[in-house]
């Protein structure tokens, strides 16, 4: 592994996150007609803290309060014997479960697309939703998977070796995202 | 972690990780579908030299709602009885290409041997060892104390504070001890009452204190009561002169659980003798977490095989490479 030669580069501000937030929640609203049936989940870590955002603002634009959670996804990897042993988080689905519902998955970054693989796994077991969505902060491409989003903050064309960075206020105290080589 | 052979060396980072990660098992138990495919691929044995009906059947069904597969072994009626030695029986098992063995064994430090010998590469998850450890019972004990006292606030949190009597055959117990060493790393005060023949020679290193008349210690209020089955098998002396008398003495009955402070628990690692250690009403009591101890213990043994199993491991690192 290559060490940051370049000092972090910031391609998103607050400003910017919120910007984008508020885009996807419309987005989403719209292509739901409404807030009816909506389940948005989060994968942890910041994708959770993202999934209440997105929520909360759904909630507010949809006029209708709009069931939110989190799904750990850890389990499901593809990749935990290649990794020291992960602890999993805490799943919080929401009281009226997905069944019939359209789940909007909401992750920091897409990548790979494993994670998604893995989440819809993990979706898998806990209920039949009538439809999946993918809401996501930052598209960085390079995906290993027929996976795409459907709802994207920004798309960032990256280099494989370079190093996306999300930091969220709720988790990190500070918020913005750098893309460091 | 590499293996699972007692508490007295367990961190309590690594207690309260065990404990934690079993929360999430937990949360997956009362989903429709059980089984996470997290241990695809991989072999949990289950090397049984000494009978057990409730720790074989929760590593298994631990294993199995992780998706690995399960080897049973038990030693009656297999080579074992033709005299096999327990290194023979361990390379047989790593021939086979096993990942961790779940081993029971009548001889302290059994699993101790296994790890360390280097027949097997093998993670080893102790589940009772003659007189010296079951750690995974302590382990789904404190974890029921634990979700009793706090509910859904457990993630993060020890027992600081928390009052635990542990009542009967100390002498011969290893969960006595797995849970001594476990509930006083993770800050609970211990109490063990036991007739004074009960009590093994020198507990003076225990971080416990020992009383000898049960209503004396009940009545200083303890957070949860933990009876120990009288282990008629093992009583080969005479340790106290009639069940009669123990069950008197030393026995749970209804009058001494309706003594206890009204959010006390009462616990039991089983199998009980209804009638000796603990009555047939305080047993089936409110109060009693006997079965709760039970749905637990396969939630905190999926922790532990999680633990052991799934990270990446300097073995099948090197086996990987080969393939």
């Amino acid at each position: 592994m290559s060490t940051p030669t370049v000092h972090p580069r910031t391609v998103m501000s607050t400003a910017d996150i919120a910007r984008a937030l508020t885009r996807i929640s419309h987005e989403i609203l719209e292509s739901n007609k409404g807030p009816d049936d909506l389940v948005i989940l989060g994968i942890p870590t910041r994708g959770v803290a993202l999934a209440d955002r997105i929520a909360a603002l759904v909630s507010e634009f949809g006029g209708a309060a709009v069931p939110r959670g989190a799904l750990d996804i850890t389990m499901y990897r593809d990749d935990l014997h290649r990794n020291p042993t992960r602890t999993p988080q805490p799943t919080q689905i929401p009281a009226g479960g997905i069944d019939g519902k359209t789940v909007i998955l909401v992750d920091d970054v897409l990548f790979s697309g494993r994670s998604i693989r893995a989440a819809l796994d993990a979706l898998q077991d806990i209920g039949r939703p009538a439809a999946v969505r993918l809401a996501i902060l930052v598209d960085r491409g390079h995906r290993e998977l027929p996976i795409r989003p459907d709802f994207v903050g920004k798309n960032l064309p990256s280099a494989r070796q370079e190093r996306v960075n999300v930091l969220l206020a709720e988790v990190d105290g500070a918020e913005e995202v750098t893309i460091a080589s | 972690m590499r293996h699972l052979l007692d508490t007295k060396t367990l961190s309590r980072h690594d207690a309260l990780r065990i404990l934690d990660v079993a929360e999430d098992m937990r949360d997956t138990q009362t989903r429709e579908i059980k089984k996470l495919p997290t241990l695809r691929g991989k072999t949990v044995v289950n090397l049984f030299f000494e009978d057990s009906t409730r720790t074989r059947i929760s590593f298994e069904a631990a294993a199995k709602r992780l998706s690995a597969d399960v080897i049973n072994f038990s030693a009656k009626g297999s080579s074992v009885s033709k005299g096999e030695s327990l290194q023979d029986t361990a390379q047989t098992l790593q021939a086979m290409g096993a990942d961790a063995v779940v081993i029971r064994h009548g001889a302290s430090g059994a699993p101790q041997t296994l790890a360390t010998s280097g027949w097997i590469s093998a993670g080893v998850v102790n589940a009772g060892d003659g007189t010296h450890e079951h750690p995974t019972q302590a382990l789904l004990d404190a974890f029921t104390i634990r979700k009793r006292r706090l509910g859904a606030d457990s993630r993060g949190r020890d027992l600081t504070g928390v009052a635990v009597t542990i009542v009967g055959d100390i002498l011969h117990s290893r969960v006595a001890r797995s849970n001594v060493w476990l509930l006083s790393t993770l800050g609970a005060d211990v109490t063990l009452v036991a007739p004074p023949t009960l009590v093994p020679q020198d507990v003076s290193a225990w971080p416990a204190r020992i009383r000898y008349d049960l209503d004396d210690a009940l009545a200083a209020g303890p957070d949860a009561v933990m009876m120990l089955r009288i282990q008629l098998e093992r009583m080969n002396a005479a340790y106290f002169p009639t069940e009669r008398e123990y069950s008197r003495r030393w026995g749970l009955d209804a009058r001494r659980v309706a003594s206890l402070p009204a959010d006390s628990i009462v616990m039991h690692p089983g199998p009980m003798n209804r009638g000796l250690e603990i009555s047939a009403d305080a047993a089936d009591s409110p109060r009693s977490t006997v079965l709760e101890q039970v749905a637990n213990g396969v939630s905190v043994r999926m922790a532990a095989l999680y633990l052991l199993l799934a990270g990446e491991r300097d073995t099948t690192n090197a086996e990987e490479a080969a393939r």
